[in-house]
């Protein structure tokens, strides 16, 4: 069955065509890294599968449901499938690690914000939010805010939110790519982890190379806004990655004429 | 070390040393001299009458010493009401900045027209002083604190509520966007990733507001908007000024005793 299915996208911010036809299936269950250079449009495509932005043409289904045409209701019905880690991690900084996690519950609860404020929320919602910092290791963190705690920890954290949604598909944008290596890599593990356990379908963008050959089933590589390379990942070999960032690789390209000029006078 | 090497030219010319003023700043410093002048001219500004200004600073004071307590109670109630108008008014006002701000701020708004014209509303409450607030509620609903706590709300909307949604602007779309992907409602987003990022600077900015509003209530009395002003005009006006100065000693130490607390308290949450 397939989870996601996007047909001739597009999307332009003004003048700026950004995404400029996309296609792919991605299986239930399958996990799938997507590649590319800066600017080439990898976040545009991620938030256009959930709604965050709305595609100009072409229909992007999730779960059946085309992104493209689905009103209000229909949105928040398929977000809440739809789990999203950030690479700003994106927590609210101001709060406890604890109500960050809570607020995973948001979209589901029928009250939204007022049933997931932790003074109001039920004894299963709280225990449920515990449960799943106890998962990425850092209960021992839950009252602590935000901004007191590293990189690496904060984007532990948004993947709890996420566990706490209990969404089908993740969407991962870059989730690793502000951590140190060894941060990224125990991150990643995490993330593979849960998705394994929750039998979740998986689009995620990384940078690293190596991850990328490290991680999921299936690469999907992009480069100015189209899809230039969709393949099993053991078919995919390093200089065919590495292709992928040479050239004209960003959707808002300006020449590059003179940057390489031949030094001529000498001091 | 090796050698640095150069192009010999740039293609690209740099920028020019000077650049000539604008006409606009021109034009703009010649208004103001104009005005300035004139303005010396038409104010009659004359060392004559300053020296008569002088004399007749030294005999009021003269008047006014020794300050005259006899009426230390009625002054006190008087105070406790200007205390109240300005508790009661800034209170109202900044709880009602709250909505003023969401629906003006860019990132809250439901619709751009509702922005434009909340923001239209906030610049008139702002644009009007406080004494014409008053003046115009003392007409409405009589003499009394509640042409003054009215005249109180609208200027702390006018000046609350767009700092607050200048600081909603400035809120980070990232936890925002991080919500709304759970699937949350509109209201539940703001109220759980933009007003908990904003809560320490709303505080100082309502803080403020109370500083302001305890030495607008005070003058609000001489419009007859309540409070200790209207004794403070009574007493000038029957040329009482020993008492006059009582009163005006006493909000001295209320006011500042007023700014104190709250510049404290300021301290503290940020
Ligand atoms: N909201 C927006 N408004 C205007 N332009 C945008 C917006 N979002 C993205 N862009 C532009 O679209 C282009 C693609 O951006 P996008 O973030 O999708 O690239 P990316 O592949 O995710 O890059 P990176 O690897 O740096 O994250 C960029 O040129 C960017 O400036
Ligand atoms: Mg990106």
């Amino acid at each position: 069955m397939t989870a996601i299915q996007v047909q001739d996208l597009h999307k332009s911010f003004d003048s700026l065509h950004v995404l400029r036809g996309i296609d792919f299936e991605i299986a239930q269950g399958e996990c799938v890294i997507l590649l590319g250079a800066n600017g080439c449009g990898k976040s545009t495509l991620m938030r256009c599968l959930n709604g965050l932005e709305r595609p100009d043409r072409g229909n992007a289904y999730m779960h059946g449901t085309d992104i493209a045409t689905a009103d209000a209701r229909q949105l928040c019905q398929l977000r809440r499938q739809v789990g999203v880690v950030f690479q700003q991690f994106n927590l609210v900084q101001n709060l406890s690690v604890f109500q960050n996690v809570l607020y995973g519950a948001m979209g589901e609860q029928r009250f939204g914000l007022l049933a997931t404020l932790s003074p109001l929320a039920n004894d299963a919602l709280r225990e449920r939010a515990m449960y799943c910092l106890e998962r990425v290791s850092l209960a021992d963190k839950a009252k602590h805010k935000c901004r007191e705690i590293s990189g690496g920890q904060q984007q532990r954290v948004a993947i709890a939110r996420t566990l706490m949604q209990e969404p089908s598909v993740l969407i991962a944008d870059e989730p690793v790519a502000s951590l140190d290596p060894s941060a990224g890599r125990n991150v990643m593990n995490l993330l593979m982890a849960i998705v394994e356990e929750q039998r979740m379908t998986v689009l995620c963008s990384l940078h690293q190379l190596e991850l990328a050959s490290e991680y999921g089933d299936r690469l999907i590589g992009m480069k100015a806004g189209r899809i230039e390379l969709d393949a099993s990942r053991d078919t995919v070999d390093h200089q065919r990655m590495a292709s992928l960032y040479q050239g004209d690789v960003r959707v808002d390209h300006v020449p590059t004429t003179h940057h390489e000029r031949p030094v001529t006078a000498s001091v | 070390m090796s050698q640095v090497k150069r192009p010999a030219a740039p293609t690209t010319p740099p920028p020019t040393r000077f650049k000539s003023p604008p006409v606009f700043a021109w034009l703009l410093i010649v208004t103001f001299l104009a005005l300035f002048l004139q303005g010396v001219v038409a104010t009659e500004i004359s060392v004559e009458r300053l020296l008569r200004g002088a004399v007749n600073l030294v005999h009021f004071i003269g008047r006014a010493f020794p300050p005259d307590p006899t009426d230390i109670n009625t002054i006190g109630w008087a105070m406790l009401e200007t205390m109240n108008i300005a508790v009661v008014g800034v209170t109202v006002g900044v709880l009602l900045s709250i909505p003023f701000a969401l629906l003006s701020a860019r990132n809250t708004t439901p619709w751009p027209w509702v922005r434009v014209m909340s923001r239209l509303m906030i610049a008139a409450m702002r644009t009007v002083p406080d004494l014409i607030w008053a003046l115009i509620f003392v007409v409405a609903v009589g003499l009394g604190p509640m042409a003054g706590v009215l005249a109180i709300i609208m200027d702390t909307i006018g000046f609350a509520a767009r700092f607050f949604s200048e600081r909603i602007e400035e809120v980070h779309p990232g936890p925002s966007d991080a919500l709304t992907a759970t699937g949350a409602g509109r209201l539940s987003v703001i109220g759980g990733a933009i007003l908990p990022e904003t809560l320490a600077s709303m505080t100082a900015t309502s803080l403020y507001s109370v500083e302001k509003s305890i030495r607008s209530a005070v003058t609000l009395g001489l419009v007859g908007a309540g409070g200790v002003g209207v004794e403070l005009a009574a007493a000038m006006r029957l040329f009482n000024y020993d008492e006059a100065l009582m009163i005006i000693l006493v909000i001295l130490v209320v006011v500042i005793g007023f700014e104190q607390l709250s510049s404290a308290i300021r301290k503290r949450v940020i």
